[in-house]
């Protein structure tokens, strides 16, 4: 039986920070610990002294982290980044997916292996859930463009919906455009002219 | 010419402008290359970004090339320097408070000598002073330690440099977690414009010619893909030709102010471009010269005696070999491709591969291809200098 590591997660999303302390959980059992405060993050993480600290790719506060990658005392443990290791394919999919890890040095890969696939897949569901999200948002958006500018066609040319749906579909085709921009350039002009 | 695709990464910042000029204007599409640009989060990603092959080039602090070159902070990796993206362009600020205790003490706030600022910084911090700067390994770092360590602070011992992303700084100061911090445009601006602090001096009071961000690549890259480097390296080289005019400016902070860059009011950027920079919240105005240079006085040339002089001062403060660390950070700024690659666009290209760092007191005419080249000022406020050949 192993000794148990230590993981610090810095994420300040409450909720995904759950989500991942909960996968990792399933990769068996060490002491997951949640920072959500970015003010003095690395003095937090040094006070936790971790084995692993992961962070999201994409949060502005992994430079801070960098601090841990120099060894400034004779106590203090050098932590790798992670792409320096020898397993240069699980770097690139974790970068990919998302995570960063630092990771102390001489920690064994093996070790290390079944922590970053569990981080990695929740990662991944993180980044479908968002793209999901996205186009949700964007679909939203356009059709309230869209029907904005059948509502200036109905009052400008007193024609019924359909019809004025029918002349923004046309034009786009004409002008091999997509119905939603044509939309936009619509309303924008009419703001301006109103 | 077909054109070819190229994915570079940058940090939203104005000395990314080489890249956003030569993508807007058009120099890059002259040269053959459509440029893909993509904002990365940190300098950390951007860096992984690089050597992972998901980016090709990258705008990057001149020190990290250098670091990695010498395998410090945890990534070993060759990354060549092609070309010197900025010259300068740093401020240091201070907290509102820090402020008013050091003009109670009679401190004037001249954004000029160093070494009145320094002495006058230190006195009024209460204990060492802490000091945010954008990340480890960066021109911030080194010239906070040249400039207090020549002013008798024993550094880096006593002086505490943290990392702090630069919209981050204003949380920092409000939390006590910083006194004065070092970052480059428009965030020390930006510090001004919200109230978080004022500006006590430009990086070039320290060092009127220092080497700020470069045009990283991976040497494997440069090596497998010549033509497409040499493209790019006009494409840039061109850009900071057309941001040395200063007819050009409020275009160019026009295309930077945009959302897809750096999403901060045009105005704001023109001041880092046009050298006069608002200080304080009282609207006072300083003119700086060479505040931030792109291409004036040869800035785009990558002498290597700039990588030599980065790998010296990482090697000291991290017990690593000084001659040894120097001629590896040397190797990687590449005089060589500038050389053969710009010399038919009519670039002024400096004779030597290296230069005295710090020697300059004022404008001189150096030896060039054409023979008129005019360098800018490089001397260092406490009249530091580093000769590469007197290594040993």
């Amino acid at each position: 039986m192993s000794q148990k590591l230590s993981i610090v997660v810095v994420e300040p999303d409450r909720e995904r920070a759950i989500l991942i302390v909960d996968s990792l959980r399933g990769a068996g059992d060490h002491k997951v610990s949640v920072i959500a405060e970015m003010t003095g993050l690395a003095r937090h993480v040094s006070n936790l002294n971790p084995d692993i600290v992961l962070i999201d790719v994409s949060s502005p506060s992994r430079d801070i982290l960098e601090e841990l990658t120099l060894a400034s005392g004779p106590l203090e443990r050098p932590v790798a980044m992670f792409v320096d290791r020898s397993d240069d394919s699980l770097t690139r999919e974790a970068i990919e997916a998302g995570v960063s890890a630092y990771v102390v040095d001489g920690l064994r890969p093996e070790r290390i292996k079944p922590i970053m696939d569990a981080a990695i897949a929740r990662f991944h569901m993180f980044h479908r859930i968002r793209l999901e999200l996205e186009a949700t948002k964007r679909a939203l958006e356009e059709r309230k463009v869209i029907d904005r500018a059948k509502g200036l066609l109905m009052k400008a040319r007193g024609v019924d919906e359909d019809a004025a749906y029918a002349l923004l579909r046309k034009t786009a085709m004409d002008q091999g455009r997509k119905v939603v921009d044509v939309a936009e350039a619509l309303v924008t002009t009419a703001g301006l002219l109103s | 010419m077909s054109t070819a695709l190229l994915e570079a990464g940058f940090i939203p910042l104005v000395d990314a402008a080489p890249f956003v000029v030569a993508h807007e204007i058009g120099f890059a599409e002259e040269e053959g290359l459509a440029l893909r640009l993509h904002a990365a989060p940190s300098w950390a990603t951007l860096r992984d970004m690089l050597i992972l092959g998901r980016v090709d080039a990258a705008h990057m602090l001149s020190a990290m090339p250098v670091a990695m070159a010498l395998g410090l902070g945890g990534v070993a990796a060759r990354i060549d320097v092609l070309s010197v993206l900025s010259v300068n362009g740093n401020a240091i600020g201070v907290s509102g408070e820090l402020a008013q205790r050091m003009r109670a003490a009679g401190y004037r706030f001249d954004f000029a000598d160093a070494a009145v600022a320094g002495r006058a910084l230190l006195a009024a911090a209460r204990e060492e002073p802490r000091i945010g700067v954008p990340f480890p390994f960066s021109m911030h770092a080194e010239l906070l330690y040249h400039w207090l360590g020549a002013l008798g602070v024993a550094a880096p011992q006593a002086l505490r440099v943290v990392t702090v992303p630069p919209p981050l700084m204003a949380q920092a100061m409000a939390a006590g977690e910083i006194d004065a911090f070092c970052v480059g445009a428009p965030w020390g601006s930006m510090a001004v414009e919200n109230g978080v602090g004022e500006l006590l001096l430009p990086t070039s009071a320290i060092r009127a010619f220092a080497p700020e961000k470069v045009l990283a690549v991976r040497h494997d890259w440069a090596e497998a893909e010549p033509e497409l480097a040499r493209r790019l390296m006009r494409a840039l080289w061109r850009a900071s030709k057309w941001l040395d005019q200063p007819e050009n400016h409020s275009t160019a902070s026009e295309l930077l102010a945009r959302r897809e860059y750096l999403n901060v009011p045009a105005e704001v950027i023109e001041r880092s471009l046009s050298g006069r920079l608002v200080i304080s919240p009282r609207a006072e105005i300083r003119a700086v010269e060479n505040y931030l240079l792109f291409h004036r006085g040869a800035a785009a040339y990558p002498w290597r005696s700039h990588g030599a002089l980065i790998a010296r001062s990482l090697a000291e403060r991290s017990g690593l070999d000084g001659a040894e660390s120097a001629e590896a950070g040397r190797a990687i700024f590449r005089t060589d491709l500038f050389r053969r690659n710009l010399r038919d666009l009519g670039a002024e290209i400096p004779g030597a591969t290296d230069k005295v760092e710090g020697a300059l007191g004022q404008k001189t005419a150096v030896a060039s291809e054409s023979g008129k080249l005019i360098l800018e000022p490089d001397a260092f406020f406490d009249g530091f200098i580093f000769d590469p050949n007197g290594e040993s």
